[in-house]
């Protein structure tokens, strides 16, 4: 007699915590063959407005985490991630790639995690500057978060695209609220329970699984989100967040390529955009 | 109401029992080879010599001399595994050091142990201070080896070769890591040669590395003492020198490596001021003296070793830092309490010891605190001299142990003038609430590392080195990598 | 005689917190932690400064204190019982024969925001009920607003009507923002007449910490380098555990030594740490771990 398998309820993951969606709503994930894989949450606005009061209430103490902490518990997400490869290999599969595919896919997803928890302590040596003013004072600017930051992962590579729009936001100090891919939402959640087991604060890190036309409105236009990441190329989305983010002069960043695989797709100015300048003075003379 | 100045007033009571930190977990093995070409192998010439504990006087174990010859062994398997490991991408060879950081971390408490029976320094300082700045180290640079890009504006790095490294006694474990991480990190291959009074942390890091699974012949240890240091300097197929050592010997390299093509970075001896200003913190900057001066028995490159206070609050804190220096504790250094260790050698010992004879010599008023010392070991109170000038012997020669030397200042300019008035330019300290005194201050200090209101701070992303005489290139940071490149 | 405001000592906060650090990797083991932490349970002012206190309850408070642990034989009773006016005649009577001291918090406790005749009415009412000690706050309001003649005079004043009762200032730390405004007050305490400066009232966060612990006792060094008037110390709030309660021992022991290490210059404010020490002192006698079902709570 064969055994029955457990399956798993797939939850959204706020604060640390993983509630279902206060609207009791869902959809469902097919596989190829049209059976059913999960019933995922379709998140609310409410979701949303909570994991941004979440985020916010978490955001200036993982700011102030030292630089070598950050950079520890990003490679925790690493080590973590690397010890279920073969859990997140299927899944991907389960969601449509092919094994190579899929391998290679997490296995990059794994090395982007330790190139950013490499930069955590270094990114503000290459950024910062101290300033040779006309005057007598010293003078230097560096950087700072610039706080809780909406993102709309892209919607394809669903693992790795989430990483490389995750990790440099959150290595910069800054916490996050993450919309997944809508078609391929299983590994986002999958990932969460990584960050969970990885000395991630809760908070810093919130994932929503939902419907993007019915969430997007509302992640550009919160007047207590200070930055939102948009990951695609529909020219009317685009313009749409623009104009929504200019009620709180929100900064936009967005990413239209289709494809994270490659080495260009990871650099400190990943880090450098969501992070503001400062520049402090004081006298130096006696 | 009657005042009372007796400093005895304040006397603790308390006594601490004995704290010792447990040493039942940890593996040393009786005799130690040297590690070349990714294997521990016995030394040409079977020469072995003891390492000693110097709190107690007994040997802990034996370590093999590397002569001439295995020396150039190492530095073949170093070259010959240098191809590969440099055409490693960046991104691999960042694997392995991280692994490096990691590996130090689980075995930490074993190496905190080790580091002070071998060297004698207090088993907190280690524990706290020395082993999680190692694995800091690593940290850091793992980060570093596949970002080389964003490093040097407009240049291409490029690793120099085959590296040789010398290191000396008192931060065994952590001049290792500030050598080891950014060679390896721009892929540079290496031969290491620890202090002869404390190679066993070096040897223990050799098995993690080992177990790492780098490359062999990337990280070779030889041990050894001056001659194997010379065999390393004199080879020829080496292309980078790294030493961290006194002055002296630092001269002899420099010009032992004259004329040939060899890169060098010497991080050599100091005699740091350290400043106090009427408007201090003074509780704060007392306790600033104590880490700059006895942190370490005062083994410290950068030790805060000529104290300068204002002539206005000079009394206060000459009277507040006499009565903290009485409740340091000298003793075992495997001894949680313990504040002051052993001193490492007795050859270290002896010219401490006579530096304090010159010093009552030449009029110097010296204070120390009384102490308890253990029967066996060599130990070494902490020591005040008052009332001495920048004549004074004492206060031009690094004694590398727990000795102040105390003057007294009056101005600004002063002060600027004779902490500068020195061929040493390691570190200084400047205590003052005043922000624009602080910056002031720094710009105008000849040190390689100034310290505002705070004293021997270290941070793998922090730069660390000496102008004048106390040697050029520096360890941590960005800049700590430019030691170990080259642009094409 | 109003002190002199003027050149009181700054502090480096980086700075206080790395040498508080530092007494905190003392390592207490075996006979000298025994001793420590019998010393601790001497110090403890056991507290009940609830709304809802009631006789009944300061009744079995105060037996608790003269019983701590009966089966462990040669450990000290706590220092005091320190409960509200209205229950200091209950405490009085409840802990007759023993030598434990009755205080009682005072002067509209804990916010201080009252008329002087109030706050001084509040202290006689207890005085006359029979408290050995009285703990006072000032006003933080007045003190912020920089009106430290008034801080002083009112605490002038409170010091007059408490008679042979030792007075303890409690200065509320954790709204006073900064360490030099720590060491100001509890300057001005000390010149208008406290017997003990105190940390905390317990109700916000946060109470006493080591820090400003520390740099209260430096201003007792120097007040009896000045004087030769030795002043005592109490932190409340937050000192739950034997662990924590030895490490501000150990910070006594290194910064003012022999003469305050003992209950008439040092006290705890704490409810829970008596029972945490007590459960420490059998670990100590037996080498096992304890339960708190072993131990009484009242």
């Amino acid at each position: 007699m064969s055994r029955l398998d457990i399956n798993k309820t797939y939850k959204l993951y706020i604060g640390g915590k993983f509630p279902r969606t206060e609207s009791g709503r869902y959809y469902t994930i097919n596989n190829s063959s049209g059976n059913l894989i999960a019933n995922m949450c379709l998140a609310s606005r409410k979701d949303f407005r909570n994991a941004v009061v979440i985020a916010r209430k978490a955001q200036n103490s993982w700011a102030n985490a030292t630089a070598l902490n950050k950079g520890q518990i990003l490679y925790r997400i690493a080590e973590i991630l690397e010890g279920r490869k073969e859990q997140f290999i299927l899944e991907l599969i389960a969601q449509g790639e092919a094994r190579k595919v899929a391998q290679k896919e997490v296995e990059t997803a794994i090395d982007r995690l330790v190139y950013y928890a490499g930069w955590s302590d270094k990114y503000q040596q290459l950024f910062s500057a101290v300033n040779p003013v006309s005057s007598s004072h010293f003078n230097f600017s560096n950087l700072e978060p610039v706080g809780v930051v909406s993102i709309i992962a892209p919607e394809e590579q669903s693992l790795l695209g989430l990483v490389s729009v995750i990790a440099p936001a959150i290595v910069g100090g800054n916490t996050v609220v993450v919309l997944a891919s809508e078609s391929k939402p299983l590994t986002s959640i999958s990932f969460a329970e990584v960050l969970n087991s990885s000395d991630v604060p809760g908070g810093v890190v919130n994932i929503l699984t939902g419907n993007k036309t019915e969430l997007i409105s509302h992640m550009a236009s919160h007047m207590d989100v200070n930055a939102i990441v948009y990951c695609g190329k529909d020219e009317n989305t685009l313009k749409e967040i623009s104009e929504l983010a200019s009620n709180n002069v929100k900064r936009t960043i967005f990413y239209k390529k289709s494809d994270w695989e490659n080495e260009l797709c990871e650099s400190p100015y990943f880090i450098e955009k969501t992070q503001e300048v400062k520049t402090t003075w004081h006298p130096t003379e006696i | 109401m009657a005042k009372n100045n007796n400093n005895n007033i304040f006397k603790a009571s308390w006594t601490y029992d004995e704290a010792p930190e447990s040493t039942d977990h940890i593996q040393i093995k009786k005799q130690y080879e040297l590690y070349i070409d990714g294997e521990f192998t016995k030394p040409v010439k079977n020469n072995y010599f003891d390492t000693i504990n110097p709190s107690n006087g007994k040997k802990i174990a034996t370590i093999a001399e590397a002569s001439s010859e295995d020396v150039d062994k190492a530095v073949k398997a170093a070259r010959k595994a240098f191809k590969g490991w440099a055409a490693l991408t960046g991104k691999e060879r960042g694997k392995y050091i991280f692994r490096i950081a990691r590996l130090i971390q689980e075995r930490a408490r074993e190496f905190a142990v080790i580091e002070s029976l071998d060297g004698g320094k207090p088993i907190r300082e280690s524990r706290d201070i020395d082993i999680p700045l190692a694995a800091n180290h690593f940290f850091y640079y793992a980060g570093w080896a596949d970002k080389l890009e964003y490093a040097f504006p407009n240049r291409n790095p490029k690793p120099l070769g085959v590296v040789g490294q010398i290191i000396p006694w008192n931060f065994p474990l952590l001049m290792a890591a500030w050598k080891l991480a950014p060679a390896l990190a721009t892929g540079n291959t290496v031969v290491l040669k620890p202090a002869e009074t404390t190679s066993l942390t070096a040897l223990k890091l050799a098995e993690i590395i080992h177990e790492s699974g780098i490359p062999k012949g990337v990280v070779n240890i030889v041990t050894g003492a001056g001659e194997t240091g010379a065999s390393i300097v004199n080879n020829p197929d080496v292309n980078k020198i790294a030493f961290t050592g006194s002055t002296g010997v630092g001269k002899y390299i420099q010009k032992a490596t004259a004329g040939t093509n060899k890169k060098l970075t010497l991080e050599l001896g100091g005699k740091g001021a350290n400043i106090i200003f009427e408007d201090a913190a003074i509780d704060q900057a007392v306790e600033g003296i104590v880490n700059a001066i006895f942190f370490n028995q005062g083994h410290v490159c950068c030790a805060g070793s000529r104290l300068f206070v204002q002539e206005s609050v000079a009394d206060l804190v000459i009277e507040k830092l006499k009565r903290r220096m009485e409740t340091l504790i000298v003793g075992d250094p495997l001894d949680k309490n313990t504040d002051i260790g052993a001193i490492n050698s007795k050859k270290q010992l002896q010219t401490i010891e006579n530096y304090i004879k010159i010093g009552i010599n030449e009029g110097g008023e010296i204070y120390q605190p009384e102490c308890k010392f253990p029967t066996q070991g060599n130990w070494c109170a902490p020591t005040l001299f008052l009332n001495v000038s920048q004549s004074h012997r004492i206060v031009q020669e690094e004694i590398f142990g727990p000795v102040l030397a105390v003057q007294t200042f009056r101005t600004i300019d002063e002060v600027i003038e004779k902490a500068n008035n020195t061929p040493y330019g390691l570190s200084a300290g400047v205590w003052t609430e005043k922000g624009s005194k602080i910056f002031h201050l720094t710009q105008k200090l000849n040190a390689g590392v100034v310290w505002g209101n705070t004293f021997n701070k270290f941070d793998a992303t922090s730069p660390f080195g000496g102008y004048k005489e106390s040697g050029f290139g520096r360890e941590g940071g960005l800049h700590g990598l430019k030691p170990y490149v080259k642009f094409e | 005689m109003f002190p002199n405001l003027n050149n009181l000592p700054v502090y480096d906060n980086t700075g206080v917190n790395e040498r508080v650090k530092r007494f905190c990797t003392r390592s207490i083991k075996k006979s000298s932690k025994t001793e420590g932490l019998k010393l601790a349970l001497s110090m403890i002012d056991l507290t009940t400064l609830e709304g809802k206190d009631t006789k009944g309850k300061v009744q079995q408070l105060c037996y608790k204190a003269m019983h701590p642990h009966d089966s462990l034989k040669n450990i000290p009773t706590v220092a005091a019982i320190c409960v509200y006016p209205s229950y200091v005649g209950v405490a009085k009577k409840a802990l007759q024969g023993s030598n434990i001291q009755v205080a009682s918090v005072a002067t509209a406790f804990p916010s201080g925001q009252s008329a002087l005749d109030v706050k001084l009415s509040d202290t006689k009412f207890a005085v006359d009920q029979g408290a050995d000690e009285i703990d006072m706050v000032i006003s933080r309001g007045e003190f912020l607003s920089g009106n430290y003649q008034f801080v002083f005079d009112e605490i002038a004043a409170v010091k007059e009507v408490c008679g042979k009762a030792h007075l303890k200032v409690i200065l509320e730390t954790g709204e006073l923002d900064t360490l030099e405004n720590v060491r100001k007050a509890s300057e001005i305490a000390m010149y208008a007449g406290a017997d003990f400066i105190k940390t905390s009232t317990g109700k916000i966060q946060p109470a006493a910490t080591m820090p400003v612990t520390y740099v209260m006792l430096d201003a007792i060094k120097d007040f009896y380098l000045k004087t030769g008037k030795m002043i005592g110390m109490k932190p409340a709030g937050g000192i739950s555990t034997s662990k924590i309660a030895l490490q501000y021992l150990v910070m006594l022991n290194e910064v003012l030594g022999e003469k305050w290490m003992n209950n008439n210059y040092f006290r705890f404010g704490a409810s829970s740490l008596a029972n945490d020490v007590l459960m420490q002192l059998v670990k100590a006698e037996t080498g096992v771990y304890q339960s708190i079902n072993y131990f009484s709570k009242d």
